[in-house]
């Protein structure tokens, strides 16, 4: 209940704060924050409820981004019947894959390199085919209405990825404090235990993925609608995977606050040093890549654990 | 249609290009064999190592095979140090961390080169660049034959090491048995090191190898980490049998693949390999039953 009432405050304090503010350089910072959040969301569910390291999450991310974009240019489908699909087909890919690993047992190291090889295999894809554009990528027609999925201001694109913010983050708190969510988290702590218990790991980590993918797959819906482009690379290629991961890590795993703490950390980390050295290609990535590997070596809690890992030196000092 | 004519010249391509492969997965498998982790950053790394022989040869006019001397060791040491100072330090105990590390450590070196050197691709001109021989109906170019000569003596020698030295029995005990070896007198945070080293060093000479016939750029290294990590998986995580065997088999693999299905199509079939043996056979062709 407690939660559920942070969740709506936030987000109204958010939506407030968005209609009162014209500040364009504001509007683009909540709306990538966002959008960031709504990725660590997505992948949390499964890499910090279901412990699953999932290195390929532009798998579901560029699914939803393909199916969203092809629906339109190529069926002229209305975007708001394009996202239920691209929603549905990144779940769908979710649970294919889920249930294709976790059927044999993958986990760990090796659960992390085959997502990331099926996100590959997805990218060669889309170079090889036709209806993708190949490498050229697919460009959405400029149709703003609210019909189109296109609002002409920020304040719209805001309202609908505040909207998968909120619901992702009830979602997460589902799984705090359902049974599902329980089984999820004994079988992520240990797996045979969960099993010796009567939870069935291999069903309850395919509803996990199959939740997280769906969300990223919202995601990379919201990404077309926003930049109305898509390519290949953009899609199945490593960034959104990093983004999505790097930020659920540096927030803190497995918490309900961690992964949006780390989104809007990382992207004012990220606004800052652009502002201290200009836009350098590559930059970003590279703050991104070191506060990951600090954050591991420091704060294994991430930020929204330092009280424990504070008390954890500290305790560990005096023994 | 299966013309020895086309086939053999494809076949004999894969091969030489194999052996580098072969090269690179040896170093990532004596890391994992030893340490038990999953080293992410190992194409980074050579990327790093092809942008040093880069560097030697158009700064200062140093021939990639020349350079041998520098960059092995050069490799050597930054593996020694990035075990001991960083991917010890945070592991905590846990393999996600590890590989968390290794990741976070591959996108900072990856995007640092590409602040520094920007996304061109670049090659470098040698005499012998354009060099080719005839072998039966094929022509082959230099470099590559050179790459596939200096692989395997590569590999002889690191197996030389691992087999023969006392640095090699002490890494084997270590792989075997930690707390045994530790018992033992055997400094295992320094075999740790070691290994790491060694694996890193194998990307300098393949690096020097590599580069006559290939090109760098700042993501060079995130081809190279799949195709490493499929004939590792493949050839068994830990196995230098596997490995020389996967890394051959894969680059005729490819290069045959390449030959039927056109270049983006053709890696497919690695990544194919990759997520079925991963599925059927995790243990890999020559590991043992996990």
């Amino acid at each position: 209940m407690r939660e559920l009432l942070q969740i709506i405050g936030c987000a109204a304090l958010v939506g407030a704060l968005t209609i009162a503010v014209d500040s364009g350089v504001w509007l683009t910072f909540v709306m990538m924050a966002l959008y960031a959040s709504l990725l660590a969301l997505a992948w949390n569910m499964l890499g910090g409820y279901g412990g699953q390291f999932s290195f390929g999450h532009a798998l579901f991310f560029g699914t939803g981004a393909y199916v969203q974009a092809i629906a339109q240019v190529n069926f002229e489908l209305n975007p708001w019947l394009a996202l239920v699909l691209a929603v549905l087909a990144a779940a769908g890919v979710g649970l294919f894959v889920g249930a294709l690993t976790f059927r044999y047992g993958l986990k760990g190291s090796y659960f992390a390199l085959v997502t990331l090889a099926f996100a590959e295999v997805f990218r060669v894809l889309a170079v090889s085919f036709g209806f993708t554009g190949g490498g050229v990528g697919l460009m959405l027609p400029l149709r703003e209405s609210f019909a189109n999925m296109q609002f002409g201001s920020r304040k719209g694109s805001i309202a609908l990825v505040l909207g998968f913010v909120v619901a992702a983050m009830l979602v997460t708190a589902w799984l705090r404090h359902s049974r599902f969510g329980a089984q999820l988290q004994a079988v992520r702590d240990n797996e045979d235990a969960a099993r010796a218990i009567g939870v069935d790991p291999w069903r309850v980590k395919l509803g996990a993925i199959v939740l997280s993918g769906g969300f990223m797959g919202a995601g990379g819906a919201f990404y077309v609608q926003v930049f109305q482009y898509i390519d290949p690379a953009i899609a199945f290629g490593p960034s959104s995977s990093v983004e999505a991961l790097v930020a659920a890590i540096v927030g803190g795993m497995g918490t309900l606050w961690g992964p949006v703490l780390g989104a809007v950390v990382l992207h004012l980390l990220a606004e800052l040093t652009r502002n201290l050295f200009g836009s350098l290609p590559g930059l970003n990535m590279v703050i991104y890549g070191a506060v990951l590997v600090l954050i591991v070596m420091f704060l294994p809690r991430g930020l929204a654990g330092i009280g424990q890992s504070v008390r954890d030196v500290w305790r560990g000092r005096r023994d | 249609m299966l013309e020895f004519g086309i086939l053999f010249p494809s076949v004999l391509n894969g091969l030489t290009t194999g052996a580098v492969y072969a090269l690179i997965a040896l170093g990532l498998t004596l890391i994992y064999g030893v340490l038990h982790i999953i080293n992410f950053a190992h194409g980074a790394a050579l990327m790093v190592a092809l942008y040093g022989v880069y560097l030697l040869k158009s700064r200062f006019g140093i021939d990639p095979y020349l350079a041998l001397p520098v960059v092995v060791p050069g490799m050597f040491v930054v593996g020694y140090a990035l075990q001991r100072g960083i991917i010890n330090r945070a592991s905590h105990g846990r393999d996600e961390n590890i590989l968390l590390v290794t990741l976070g450590l591959s996108i900072v070196l990856e995007n640092l080169a590409l602040l520094l050197f920007k996304s061109d691709t670049r090659t470098i001109e040698t005499a012998y660049t354009l060099t080719t021989l005839q072998i039966g109906p094929a022509f082959i170019a230099l470099p590559k034959l050179v790459a596939f000569a200096g692989a395997l003596a590569a590999s002889g020698l690191l197996l030389w090491i691992v087999k023969r030295t006392d640095l090699g029995r002490a890494i084997r005990a270590v792989a075997k048995e930690k707390h045994g070896a530790k018992l033992m007198g055997i400094d295992v945070d320094h075999v740790y090191a070691m290994c790491f080293g060694i694996g890193l060093g194998c990307l300098g000479a393949a690096a020097c190898f590599l580069l006559p016939a290939y090109y760098v750029n700042p993501q060079v290294g995130s081809g190279f980490v799949l195709v490493a990590f499929t004939i590792v998986v493949l050839g068994g995580m830990g196995s230098f049998a596997g490995a020389l065997v996967g890394g051959l088999l894969i680059g005729v693999v490819e290069s045959i693949g390449g030959l039927f299905l056109g270049e983006s199509l053709g890696q497919i079939g690695i990544f194919a390999i990759f997520i079925a043996v991963l599925l059927f056979r995790p243990q890999g062709l020559f590991g043992a039953r996990v």
